[in-house]
């Protein structure tokens, strides 16, 4: 085990489809500011950076020297990690074992994107196997909406219960003002939206954004110091499937099942549905907020199309999943992972403004990328 | 070593990848290349806390994290710092034509060195510490082309 670590700022951009008063380094300064800002320090308190987001998606690599301005890193540690979808997470896990190794007390990690600036789909497609998959089937929507279609036929889910989890997101975005899109939607607005990629409508997938995310993780003693209730990080698990498309399990999520199981033994949670106050799950597709429910323990396989007509992931209901509306309405996609360990803190530190869930005391965050992969942190207020 | 990799006609696959994109320079540097652009200008910005002048414009100070709002008009000189003759034909990524001079010019009033081209000379007299000034374009797009060269001041 590592040290005790805990999370005691935030910070992130109002997002966008396009911010064109802003390039990414910008995009990275307001997000750093604002988290500086959120902890009362500054940038001299900060011993190491970690910085992410994906390859392909804008037109410059190696952010960790272009960016050093906006990111306040000049003669300070850096480190720049990328894993897809899931960077964001990846960035937080890498702020985490920095801190966690006893190696550096306060370290800011940062995620970012620029969608705007190139075609997300093209990028996207050059993490497969150019002979194999990158024709016939790479993408971000084939694959997710491939599976939902077998979980449908397996357990008799329904378009209609993924409709709901986009209503759910889309309609909690409203509360949300760094959201990029907040636009009130009802379950029939998603069925009737245009058909992407069947079962896949335009409603329940998520938007590219413009948008960077900061988090600070500290020491205990640190922490203690700088921060009246910082998030302490309880688990951060990470899991990765072997890759090719053909061979991965649609039923379940088998890196999601690992990953949570990991992490529930190591935060000592037994009935994860009732232990946990608030849950940021990074569900890219509506069809992925009813399936993976499974996979995080929450019901046995199949049986998540239950919870969700019941309501129970509802902002009024026993767990509340992405009160900022999630990455269906938020997703510049090397910060997406990091905005939902971000949201998990702000929701632990009471600092969630009309999105806060009363008294949140535990919370899970994760992050989805590359190929069915999985990052997952469990926050909390008390000590781990 | 087993035998039947011999026999193996190994192919490799031939790729191109193609993707557009578009950059946007952000508020900062667009208003350093609209002052080119606009009014043959070179402008910097300073830190508050330090003092230290940027050209170009950074977003934050690099030492204080300062946010950098004061704004200076530089005169369009400067001095060669360090500069190296290029020899060789690169003529996808050089847009000019060798023997060309370029280096890094420090900007007077400004505490950084820009990058740039050092023209209207002979290569072979490009010195460290010659004195220079900036040659615009008549045609300006709003890019650090707009700035043509640097040419020795006589």
């Amino acid at each position: 085990m590592g040290k005790r670590v805990g999370i005691i700022g935030v910070g992130q951009t109002h997002h966008a489809a396009k911010r064109l008063d802003a390039s990414g380094t910008e995009l990275i300064a307001e997000a750093v500011t604002r988290a500086l800002d959120d902890a009362q320090l500054t940038m001299a308190d900060i011993d190491a950076i970690v910085v992410g987001n994906m390859d392909h998606f804008e037109n410059i690599n190696y952010v960790d020297m272009w960016a050093i301005d906006g990111l306040g890193a000049c003669m300070k540690p850096v480190f720049k990690v990328t894993t897809g979808g899931t960077t964001g997470t990846t960035v937080g896990a890498c702020g985490y074992y920095h801190v966690a190794s006893g190696l550096f007390d306060v370290v800011l990690a940062v995620g970012w994107e620029k969608n705007s600036e190139s075609d997300t789909q093209a990028a996207i497609t050059t993490c497969a196997n150019p002979t194999l998959e990158r024709d016939p089937f790479a993408g971000a929507i084939g694959p997710l909406a491939t599976e939902y279609s077998m979980y449908m036929k397996a357990y008799g889910a329904t378009e209609e219960d993924s409709a709901m989890v986009a209503a759910r997101d889309r309609n909690n975005a409203l509360n949300n003002p760094y959201a990029h899109s907040r636009q009130a939607v009802t379950v029939e607005d998603v069925m009737n939206s245009p058909m992407l990629s069947y079962p896949v409508k335009f409603l329940d997938m998520c938007p590219r954004s413009d948008g960077s995310c900061a988090v600070i993780f500290a020491t205990e003693e640190k922490a203690k110091k700088l921060c009246d209730r910082p998030a302490w990080v309880h688990a951060s698990v990470v899991r990765h499937d072997y890759t090719h498309f053909g061979d991965l399990e649609w039923k379940f999520m088998p890196t999601l099942e690992r990953a949570s199981a990991a992490a529930y033994k190591l935060a000592g949670i037994s009935s994860p549905l009732k232990e946990f106050d608030v849950a940021e799950l990074y569900i890219p597709c509506s069809t992925c907020g009813v399936k993976w429910m499974d996979s995080l323990w929450f019901c046995e396989h199949g049986g998540a199309p239950k919870l969700i007509r019941k309501g129970i992931f509802e902002m009024d209901g026993q767990l509340p999943i992405n009160p900022s509306g999630g990455v269906i309405a938020t997703n510049p996609i090397g910060a997406t992972a990091l905005i939902r360990v971000g949201e998990a803190a702000w929701q632990i530190m009471g600092r969630a403004g009309d999105r806060q869930v009363k008294g949140a005391k535990k919370a899970l965050c994760t992050g989805f990328g590359g190929c069915s992969w999985t990052d997952l942190m469990i926050l909390g207020a008390d000590l781990p | 070593m087993p035998g039947w990799k011999d026999d193996v006609d190994v192919l490799v696959h031939e790729g191109k990848i193609s993707v557009p994109y578009s950059w946007t320079v952000g508020s900062t540097l667009s208003r350093f290349y609209c002052e080119l652009r606009d009014n043959a200008k070179i402008w910097a910005n300073r830190c508050p806390s330090c003092g230290k002048v940027f050209a170009p414009p950074k977003i934050k100070c690099i030492d204080c994290y300062e946010d950098l709002h004061d704004w200076v008009e530089l005169p369009g000189t400067g001095t060669v710092e360090t500069y190296t003759v290029v020899r060789y034909e690169e003529p996808v990524l050089h847009p000019r034509k060798a023997p060309f001079a370029y280096g890094i010019i420090k900007m007077d009033g400004a505490d950084t060195g820009m990058v740039h081209f050092i023209g209207d000379v002979d290569p072979e007299e490009v010195k460290a510490g010659m004195r220079v000034e900036a040659v615009f374009e008549d045609e300006r797009e709003g890019n650090i082309l707009d700035i043509k060269h640097f040419r020795p001041i006589t």
